[in-house]
């Protein structure tokens, strides 16, 4: 027994960006694509919280979803406690798809309208016939409610008599509801007030230490993952760039990307430090730079790093993807 | 004391609804200096934009201002006709929006949008004007701008708009630049370089700023002052730092205690219970003193004022008779 519970092989996602078939030949134009995730691996273990951290365009979001099984991987495997997970039969899929849950970004759009809460967070537990008795469930609904801190009279109101917080706590809710023992993220807090994603933060770190809960957290926000994850991946054009214990991750980055990235976050303490100022943008991802995705915005590219692609490689304790980290030159 | 540019007294904006007139902003009272930037944080519905579209005159109706003055430079603006404030508007006041590709025009490129600001506001030619335009986005960081002031928006990513867009705010060389959330929409990479652009751009130019912002971090990276909003009211003004470092207002130290820091590690955020009251049933008494768990009994039934203490101004009974924290 293994304490990985998810497993990232070379995950690969090709989106097709073309064209119509009639203007690509009238245009004379190629087949576009896109790869929003390009090999990406990584270990999630039992019990903590990986975040993945990037900019939009950085494919965290298609990560996301390609876990869940909401859309189907290019390339790679992704292992499910020691099982693959594309490769079941609907069966037992099902049997696995009960064990992970997704909590998305928008609890307006992720709400269906015309539901009363209680059949929201029931949903799940029909669908996989986790309780035979209607008496029961509704009592497990109530016991959710009561524990993302809704009250069980809530239940019979729809999701546009609350507050985005409180919509959040109950698409929360949903996704316990299955009794998950991974929980995917996709940047749970983003559309909420700093005092409300407060709350919300909270709730999540104690429903991990009440459950044993895994997490898969997804933000682009540098502070929120500091504050939530045990280990961090930092995602570029769809590669992994950087993965470090948080803790190493925030004191000692490796990658030149990273350390833009954190150099870039808003100084709330005022040391008044003086910072690097940013060079460039994103570039597009259906035209991405040759060899490292990030060399036209390295201040430490040379002509390796035009030309070659980077691996992730481990120095000390921080898996890293570039040269001038292995060449000792940053 | 140096004379304020923008003087804002006593502001109120109604709306009214079928269940009653709803007050958006209320009693909202502040100043700006010359060169100042300040910093207006709060959370979605306190009121902050709405003072924003106030102070311009763009209130959507049936919205209206109900009270109040606003003063830029002595002159009133508040009740000037809608034919007045447009000169003020790009003249005297720019303004830049959380999104800036619906605040240029699709049809039209960079250019002629430019030149068309430049000339609406400033006695100049067109090739006057050509060159001041080219002048700004080569100042905002636009490379190669004078290849690139012929392109469509369409054609820049999100960050050189942003950076078009402050070029066209600051084009006719206003006394005032409005920001209403103009990074929301970034990636942090880019937010930190239009926070600089914006800062550099109106600090060389002594443009006032009146930075609207949901992101505290934003504020303290670039403002001078912070005004911090609650439902509709102000809670607390002061020098960003006094503000960040040392607050008063439980409100603002609830709204300080529950933003994760990059430099701390905490088990647990401080955490406001409840959320904000809507504009329907807003407790009396002090706003926040359904949330607030230094409220006692005064606090249910008086409206705390904005006082000032020392250049720090608070709303809240607790200061009310002088006592210091």
């Amino acid at each position: 027994m293994t304490d990985t519970l998810v497993s990232i092989d070379n995950l690969s996602r090709i989106f097709d960006v073309s064209k119509p078939w009639l203007n690509r030949v009238l245009e004379h134009e190629e087949k576009k694509h896109l790869t929003a995730v390009d090999r990406v691996s990584f270990d999630i273990r039992r019990g903590e919280t990986f975040a993945l951290v990037g900019e939009s365009g950085s494919g965290k979001s298609t990560i996301a979803k390609l876990i869940v099984g909401l859309i189907r991987p290019s390339g790679g495997q992704i292992n499910f406690d020691g099982s693959n997970v594309a490769t079941q039969g609907s069966a037992s899929m099902r049997q696995l798809r009960s064990r992970f849950q997704m909590i998305f970004q928008d609890p307006f759009a992720s709400l269906n309208p015309r539901w009363r809460v209680r059949d929201i967070i029931a949903e799940p537990i029909r669908t996989f016939g986790l309780n035979g008795e209607t008496v029961k469930w509704q009592n497990r609904v109530d016991e959710l409610l009561e524990t993302v801190g809704l009250s069980s009279r809530d239940g019979a109101k729809f999701p546009h008599e609350f507050s985005g917080g409180q919509r959040q706590r109950i698409a929360i809710a949903r996704a316990l509801s299955a009794k998950p023992e991974f929980i995917v993220c996709d940047e749970p807090t983003s559309a909420l007030d700093v005092s409300v994603q407060a709350q919300i933060l909270n709730l999540m770190r104690d429903l991990q230490d009440e459950f044993g809960l895994t997490y898969l957290f997804i933000s682009h926000d540098l502070s929120v993952v500091r504050h939530m994850a045990s280990r961090i991946g930092v995602l570029y054009l769809g590669r992994l760039v950087e993965v470090a214990e948080g803790k190493t991750l925030f004191r000692d980055p490796q990658h030149p990307y990273t350390k833009m990235l954190l150099d870039a976050v808003p100084d709330l303490e005022m040391t008044g430090r003086v910072r690097e100022p940013v060079e460039g943008e994103i570039p597009n991802p259906i035209d991405p730079p040759t060899g490292c995705s990030f060399h036209p915005r390295c201040a430490l590219a040379n002509d390796r790093c035009k030309s070659e692609a980077p691996e992730l490689t481990l120095h000390q304790t921080t898996e890293t993807a570039c040269f001038a980290v292995e060449e000792g030159r940053a | 004391m140096s004379e304020a540019l923008l003087s804002v007294r006593d502001l109120v904006v109604e709306f009214p609804t079928r269940k009653g007139i709803l007050t958006a902003v209320d009693r909202v009272s502040f100043e700006i200096a010359r060169g100042e930037v300040l910093g207006v944080v709060g959370e979605s519905g306190a009121g902050k934009s709405m003072t924003g579209s106030a102070i311009i005159g763009l209130i959507e109706p049936p919205g209206h201002i109900a009270g109040g003055s606003v003063h830029i430079a002595g002159q009133r603006v508040d009740n000037l006709s809608q034919e007045a404030m447009r000169r003020v508007r790009g003249k005297r006041i720019g303004m830049v929006f959380q999104d800036p590709l619906t605040s240029l025009n699709p049809l039209y490129t960079v250019a002629e949008q430019l030149i068309e600001t430049i000339r609406t506001h400033m006695d100049m030619n067109e090739r006057q004007a050509r060159e001041r335009a080219v002048a700004l986005l080569d100042e905002v960081g636009i490379p190669a701008a004078s290849r690139r002031i012929d392109d469509y928006p369409h054609q820049f990513s999100g960050g050189m708009r942003q950076r078009v867009v402050i070029a066209l705010a600051l084009c006719a060389e206003p006394e005032l630049v409005i920001a209403d959330e103009p990074t929301t929409a970034l990636d942090v990479s880019v937010q930190s370089q239009i926070i600089d652009v914006l800062k550099n751009m109106c600090a060389e130019h002594g443009t006032s700023v009146m930075l609207i912002t949901h992101d505290m971090g934003v504020i303290a990276e670039a403002a001078d002052r912070v005004a911090v909003m609650y439902a509709g009211r102000v809670a607390e003004i002061g020098h960003v730092r006094d503000v960040v470092q040392n607050a008063w207002h439980p409100y603002t130290k609830g709204l300080m205690g529950s933003i994760p820091t990059l430099m701390q590690e905490s088990d647990r955020l401080t955490q406001i219970p409840g959320s904000m009251p809507r504009l329907t049933d807003i407790p009396p008494g002090c706003a926040f003193s359904t949330r607030c768990p230094e409220a006692f009994a005064g606090c249910f039934v008086d409206q705390p004022e904005c006082r000032n203490h020392d250049g720090r101004e608070v709303a809240c009974l607790l200061y009310e008779k002088g006592d210091q924290p």
